[in-house]
């Protein structure tokens, strides 16, 4: 049958790595070798990057308003920072890991508490969960150090063979490699069949009931799979720098987070990793020109942005993707039953 | 425990006046403003300038902070809110932040980042002592402005025909301007009232809750739990809800100092779980 | 055999009573018909047989199973679907999404996050099959927010097909189509597979009286008559009822 062999190409061609995403990730591991003086700040980005893409998980696929990513973060860091203080897991690796499912498990709990109510009600209960951390880890400042933040972490090398370096190169390979890993598993999971039913539970969650949807435990389940990515970004940031304040809790970093969102895109799963470079560049260069004030201009960044319009932004930003992608397809001659494709399943 | 009981109300009818304003704007226009602690500050920063700088006397610091606040509020109502309006909750928390994080560094830049007193006059420092309970004289004060407030509010919005144009707008905007309510109007007039009583509510406010340049981020959250918890489709929803709070924050923070503000937090979420509507709102969902 | 049925199903909201003592049957391969002036309850009927709401007193039975007290979504893998009167599509994603999406759910993949939609052959089989039956061949690739009418209407029936029901449920499929694709639209429910039970809610009376073998008319959230078309049509209460007046025969 022609037309099962076309849908059955489409949707195989759907979900396949497009050149351009492949040339993206070619660059991004070249970087390592193109700026060598750059590793503290390339380094920032990536898990900046991580994080982001942990909330377009929940913001830009399953449609939850959250201003609390910063809570499963903040729950990792001190994890893996604690566990390394303390000697308790020595390999780095192991830690980031069981930092994440530790993120994951508060996640799980804290689904609950996201899936009632309205929008305000879960940009409420989501910022009071990571508040109530902040104030839990300012609290019992003889454990976490409190405002002056975790002290004396120090790191074991990587697989006991990579020592995380002052220059920070390790720690930027380490970073790049856990991202790219976990941009994977992300990537795959936004094109299975779990994903595409949070994109209808996103757009019609009436509906996606009424198709047979179980509609709360897809929420519950990719709130939990985000945590764990934020909390893996969070363990990251402890691992690389052997330190964590409570900042990782603060408003400051959820904000952030959305305003790299905002800049990048949501929905299409590179959103948070050009966001996170675009953001943390525009950081760089206005806190050279205004040390102290820079919430000033990011406030100034976020009304613009609102005022002249997100969609408007989107659209922006969709049109420049669509030019880049037309011109390379140019290049690259594709089969006519496959027009109309676009590599992130627009 | 009296005295708890005591400066837990002071604490939660000042937290009312602070909040009520974000209470009726979300209820009216479903609109998240967390900016709205900024002019709160804004009317703490007004009174330290008249009061200590300019030598004018407190009782008329208060107004003074009402009226420069309600003006700005109805200005940046007029000007940069009203775009706002119609876009998504998340634009307008971006938005709201946004205006946080500027007005928060300016006026860092400004007055500076140390915590700012207003010089109370003679007359209302130091305690009453009934019945063994330590009434502060500042906070008794503060009880009976919020509560001469709280009471001429209620009987505007019953008694009064703005008040009901007010509360069929909240109700259903569609056909409160099928009525012919000029519900823009409405809404203008009750974000400036709103924002004039965060500022004077700040102004008041300054001596117990701490003036500084960060005073909207860490009290925003206990605005957004009032409105939460009481609901928006009321007065005595928010006044029972910051009641409830002020107490149970002062308590927590003085039975059990380990936890300080956990306690609040905890209860906001247990409450959320319960009904996610909010304690006192109706049980229609919107 | 009665494949749906319902027993004294009641709902009230306060005090209106949307739905009073409603004993429903629709044998199994039925084509039954629930009609009625506005207002009367039929769109609660079928929120509160689809589980959107909650019934106040009855039950309701499918295949014998009681179900009242089941989730819309676990209604559904039980083999009852239905459409709405006011289309409720996936706006972003295009028809062969949507299907798609449908049937990996019921396929049991839906929570599957490792595979790729589309790897599984059984999937594109079906998602073909269905995408032809109702001609949405030609749209496949649009994003559902700019289809015409017709076709958004077309899919909203091909989405609820695509469960695989016993019983479908269509509330309103013909309203709003405009008269250039209403045939297609009718010519599509009347190749409906016949094992499957349909219960069709509508207005249009050159369709229910073409379509149904059995009408049920409801009036004021109670049944008033049931019964065979040529029964009903003939039925002077119906009659005052729709027209509020004793009519000629």
């Amino acid at each position: 049958m022609p037309l099962a062999d076309d849908v059955s190409a489409y949707l195989k061609q759907r979900a396949r790595w497009s050149p351009l995403e492949i040339a993206f990730w070619i660059f991004a591991f070249a970087t390592i070798w193109l700026f060598p003086g750059k590793y503290l700040i390339m380094k920032d980005t990536a898990i900046l990057a991580l994080f982001a893409l942990s909330l377009d998980l929940i913001l830009g696929y399953a449609g939850i308003l959250s201003l609390g990513q910063a809570a499963f973060f903040g729950i990792a860091g001190y994890f893996s920072g604690l566990v390394a203080k303390y000697g308790i897991i020595n390999e780095p690796v192991v830690a980031l890991i069981l930092g994440g499912l530790v993120a994951a498990a508060l996640g799980f709990v804290t689904s609950f508490l996201v899936l009632r109510g309205s929008d305000l009600t879960r940009l409420m209960v989501t910022l009071g969960v990571s508040l109530m951390l902040y104030e839990v880890a300012n609290r019992y400042s003889d454990i976490t150090g409190g405002a002056d933040g975790l002290q004396g972490v120090t790191v074991a090398p990587i697989f006991g063979l990579f020592r995380f370096d002052l220059y920070g190169h390790n720690g930027y390979v380490y970073c790049l490699i856990v991202l790219f890993v976990c941009f994977v598993i992300v990537r795959r999971i936004v094109y299975s069949p779990f994903g595409l039913s949070l994109r209808a539970v996103k757009g019609n969650a009436l509906r996606a009931a009424a198709v047979g949807i179980p509609v709360k435990w897809r929420l519950v389940a990719i709130y939990t799979i985000a945590a764990g990515f934020a909390g893996i970004a969070g363990a990251l940031l402890t691992q690389t720098t052997a330190f964590c304040s409570l900042d990782v809790f603060s408003l400051d970093r959820s904000a952030d987070l959305l305003l790299v969102l905002i800049i990048g895109g949501t929905g299409y799963l590179y959103g948070g990793l050009i966001g996170a470079v675009i953001y943390r560049f525009l950081q760089d260069w206005i806190s050279t020109l205004t040390p102290q004030y820079w919430q000033f201009w990011i406030g100034l960044v976020l009304v613009v942005i609102v005022l002249v319009g997100r969609d408007r932004i989107g659209a922006a930003n969709e049109a420049v993707r669509n030019t880049i992608y037309r011109l390379c397809t140019r290049l690259m001659p594709r089969p006519a039953a496959l027009r109309g494709a676009a590599p992130d399943g627009t | 425990m009296l005295t708890i009981l005591f400066d837990g109300l002071a604490y939660g009818m000042l937290l009312f006046v602070l909040a009520c304003g974000l209470s009726v704007t979300l209820g009216l226009m479903n609109f998240i403003n967390l900016a709205h602690g900024a002019f709160a500050m804004a009317g703490g920063y007004c009174t330290v300038i008249v009061v200590n700088r300019l030598g004018v006397p407190f009782a008329l610091g208060l107004p003074i902070a009402f009226l420069v606040t309600a003006i700005i509020g109805g200005l940046f109502e007029r000007t940069l809110y009203v775009h706002v309006y119609a876009k998504p909750h998340l634009d307008q928390v971006l938005f709201t932040i946004g205006l946080v994080f500027m007005a928060v560094a300016a006026t860092d830049y400004v007055m500076g980042s140390s915590q700012q007193f207003v010089q109370i006059p003679e007359a209302l420092q130091g305690q009453f002592n009934v019945f063994g309970i330590g009434m502060g004289k500042y906070r008794l004060l503060i009880i009976v402005i919020c509560g001469l407030l709280t009471i001429a509010l209620q009987l505007m919005l019953t008694k009064t025909r703005f008040g009901s144009r007010l509360r069929a707008a909240v109700d259903d905007q569609r056909v409160a301007r099928g009525l012919g309510i000029n519900v823009g109007a409405v809404f203008a007039v009750t974000f400036a009232f709103g924002s004039g009583l965060a500022g004077l509510g700040g102004a008041l406010g300054a001596e117990i809750l701490g003036l500084d340049p960060t005073f909207p981020l860490k009290y925003m959250i206990y605005f957004l739990i009032v409105v939460t918890v009481g609901g928006t489709s009321s007065i005595t929803g928010p006044f029972l809800a910051s009641i409830l709070l002020g107490i149970g924050d002062v308590a927590g923070k003085y039975y059990v100092p380990k936890l300080g503000a956990f306690a609040i937090y905890a209860i906001m979420i247990v409450v959320l779980l319960w009904r996610p509507q909010g304690l006192f709102a109706r049980s229609t969902a919107r | 055999m009665a494949i749906l049925e319902t027993i004294g199903l009641e709902k009230r909201f306060g005090g209106i009573v949307a739905a009073r003592d409603v004993s429903l049957a629709v044998e199994k391969g039925a084509r039954h018909a629930l009609i009625g002036p506005n207002g009367a309850g039929k769109t609660t009927v079928i929120n509160l047989l689809t589980g959107v709401l909650k019934p106040t007193a009855g039950r309701i039975m499918l295949d014998g199973r009681d179900i009242t007290a089941l989730d819309p979504h676990q209604r559904v893998r039980l083999g009852m679907a239905r459409t709405f009167q006011i289309n409720q599509l996936f706006l972003d994603l295009t028809p062969l999404e949507t299907i798609g999406l449908a049937v990996s759910e019921r396929l049991g993949s839906g929570g599957d996050w490792w595979r790729l939609v589309g790897s599984k052959t059984a999937v594109t089989d079906e998602i073909v099959e269905i995408v032809e039956r109702f001609r949405l061949a030609d749209v496949m690739h649009e994003r559902t927010a700019i289809l015409p009418y017709g076709k958004q209407r077309l899919l909203e029936i091909a989405l609820a097909f695509a469960c695989r029901p016993h019983v479908l449920l269509l509330d309103e499929p013909a309203a709003g189509v405009p008269e250039a694709e209403r045939h297609e639209l009718l010519a599509t429910i009347a190749a409906l597979p016949a094992e499957v039970t349909v219960l069709l809610i509508e207005h249009d009376m050159d369709l229910v009286f073409s379509f149904a073998d059995r009408i049920s008319v409801l009036v004021n959230g109670s049944l008033f008559v049931d019964g065979a078309p040529e029964d009903v049509a003939r039925d002077p209460r119906v009659k005052a009822v729709y027209l509020g007046e004793e009519a000629d025969a």
